[in-house]
């Protein structure tokens, strides 16, 4: 069994979210080969090289590449991917893109957002948002699987000193191009990829107490969410919700603040390590999975927490 | 040009699921079933791309049940023109629901194909990339923006830790994310008139398309409940916690 891990990364960096993909495919057995397709990306391919447990490295270095367009990238995995037995991605933006494009190509089922290895052919994922556990095996000779980097350990960065091969595949189907790339510019970490998470709903009153929340984010170098109660109520952008239909986080600390806890919201959230729920109302079902909860004002609670971290 | 847009059926996104007894599945006796909320968001759009003269016609396709005229209807009443159901009783996997898709799509040749990035049922997201490699186009997924214009289109994608945008060769497929538009309510002028509306029956093996599947759902389980935990009586308390107990900060 020989496993092919497609490297998350931005032609500069590797992204942690590849050592978590490699930890799934150390879990799975076997050689594990790293692709890095991007351009101008002999750092990412170097950087890829020494995680451990890496057998080999191929590096697919053209324009096509650039922006990991799915249209172009997509047939260069399906091809090198049909002398495997797994194909791995992270479940980022770019893996949820990229890597159901290659099953179908394959003609193979997809299997999303694994949480853990069973066996080399069966798998854990969660469904319904993660109200509910399912196990699935696949049949597929080339099983073709995203990882969810929240359920595997990230493996060491540093140890292996696999080859890098150089591949001149090219494939550019001509039917998309790159626009423009707009990052955010915050200072705050990612919502989905944060430690601590500090999310406010309905009981913030309006998007002007959200202040309080950032202060506090800031100083817990936190990412700020929000409920859909707030993010329907206009305080926020729908870009900052955590729940069934918004983002899905599991961070080591989230603090819950005015928000009730519907089910739409703990969907979001509930796998986070520690949760901290702050309401005046002590029966908010929020307080039904938090480990720590507070019956507080939190417009009192939340600047002296503030002061006290 | 005409725009088709797939729609699901699942449980409604405010309904707490339960595992069945038997770890088959989860029990979706007697519950309130809807559009799923991206698919709203893909309906939405495409209204909105008729209102702007852009698309000429509005074609709704779900694949399910024969209950899931009740989201084809729902749709046509915001203002599809018609609907295509393809039948099947059976829980699909999105590779066969993007092989039906295909033939719907080589029947009907729309310009743009609009669905939502994944259903909050089966949390998938894989049916519209699948299409868009089925079909060879281009695919602008997690769309918070679709601007049209001559034979291209623009999309504006939800990435990690931003946006992106990608310009497509039409014919192309977009998937939804929730900033695309906030999706309107259907008025019931328009809940009436959608009953007269056109809605097609088709099934998997009139379109020739087999539905067989690699993946086997082996069990179905609750996940490990999460227990309450504490009251603590003041804001000191709490961080003591968290630092020492919890050591999260």
């Amino acid at each position: 069994m020989t496993i092919l891990v497609i490297a998350e990364h931005d032609n500069k960096v590797l992204a942690p979210a590849t050592l978590n993909t490699v930890a799934a495919a150390a879990k799975i057995g076997g050689d594990i080969h790293v692709l890095v397709a991007g351009q101008g990306a002999g750092a990412v391919a170097e950087a890829a090289a020494k995680i451990a447990g890496v057998s080999k490295v191929l590096n697919a270095d053209n324009a096509a590449y650039a922006h990991q367009l799915p249209e172009n990238v997509a047939p260069l995995v399906a091809e090198l991917g049909k002398g495997y037995s797994h194909i791995l991605a992270a479940a980022t933006s770019n893996g949820k893109n990229i890597l159901p494009r290659v099953a179908a190509s394959l003609d193979v089922d997809q299997i999303s957002e694994i949480i853990s290895v069973e066996s080399a052919d069966t798998f854990k994922r969660p469904i319904y948002a993660g109200n509910a556990i399912a196990t699935v095996q696949s049949t597929a000779a080339i099983k073709v699987i995203t990882v969810r980097a929240t359920g595997f350990d990230p493996v060491a960065a540093e140890g292996g000193s696999a080859a890098v091969e150089s591949l001149a595949a090219t494939h550019d189907a001509g039917t998309s191009s790159f626009v423009n790339e707009e990052l955010a510019k915050s200072d705050r970490p990612e919502l989905t990829a944060a430690k601590i998470v500090v999310s406010g709903g309905r009981g913030m009153q309006n998007g002007d107490n959200f202040k309080h929340l950032y202060a506090l984010a800031d100083k817990l170098g936190a990412a700020v969410g929000a409920s859909r109660a707030a993010v329907d109520a206009g305080f926020v952008p729908n870009d900052m919700q955590v729940g069934q239909t918004g983002k899905i986080v599991a961070p080591q600390l989230y603090i819950a603040v005015g928000i009730s806890g519907a089910i739409q919201h703990l969907a979001g959230m509930k796998d986070s390590k520690v949760i901290v729920a702050i309401n005046k109302d002590e029966e908010a079902p929020i307080f039904q999975v938090a480990d720590y909860g507070l019956v507080a004002d939190l417009f009192e609670a939340v600047p002296e927490l503030e002061k006290l971290v | 040009m005409k725009v088709l847009v797939a729609v699901k059926r699942v449980v409604d996104y405010n309904v707490k699921v339960r595992v069945k007894a038997d770890n088959s599945g989860v029990d979706l006796a007697n519950v309130k079933m809807s559009m799923n909320p991206f698919c709203e968001i893909a309906v939405e759009e495409a209204v909105r791309l008729k209102e702007k003269g852009v698309a000429t016609e509005i074609v709704v396709v779900s694949i399910g049940p024969s209950t899931a005229q009740e989201q084809l209807r729902t749709a046509l009443a915001l203002g599809a023109d018609r609907a295509i159901l393809v039948e099947s009783a059976e829980d699909l996997t999105s590779l066969a629901v993007a092989k039906l898709l295909k033939a719907v799509v080589d029947k009907e040749q729309p310009q743009l194909v609009i669905l939502g990035k994944q259903a909050i049922d089966s949390d998938n997201n894989q049916t519209g990339q699948m299409l868009a490699a089925l079909s060879g186009y281009g695919q602008g997924t997690f769309a918070s923006k679709v601007e049209v214009s001559g034979d291209s289109v623009a999309v504006t994608r939800e990435i990690d830790g931003g946006a992106q945008t990608v310009s497509l060769k039409l014919p192309a497929i977009v998937t939804t994310d929730l900033r695309l538009n906030e999706p309107r309510y259907a008025s019931l002028p328009n809940i009436m008139k959608a009953k007269k509306k056109p809605l097609e029956v088709l099934t998997p093996d009139a379109l020739g398309v087999s539905t067989a599947s690699t993946n086997k759902t082996v069990k179905v389980e609750a996940p490990a409940a999460r227990s309450a935990g504490i009251k603590v009586k003041s804001v000191a308390e709490l961080v003591e916690k968290l630092k020492n107990e919890a050591k999260v900060i």
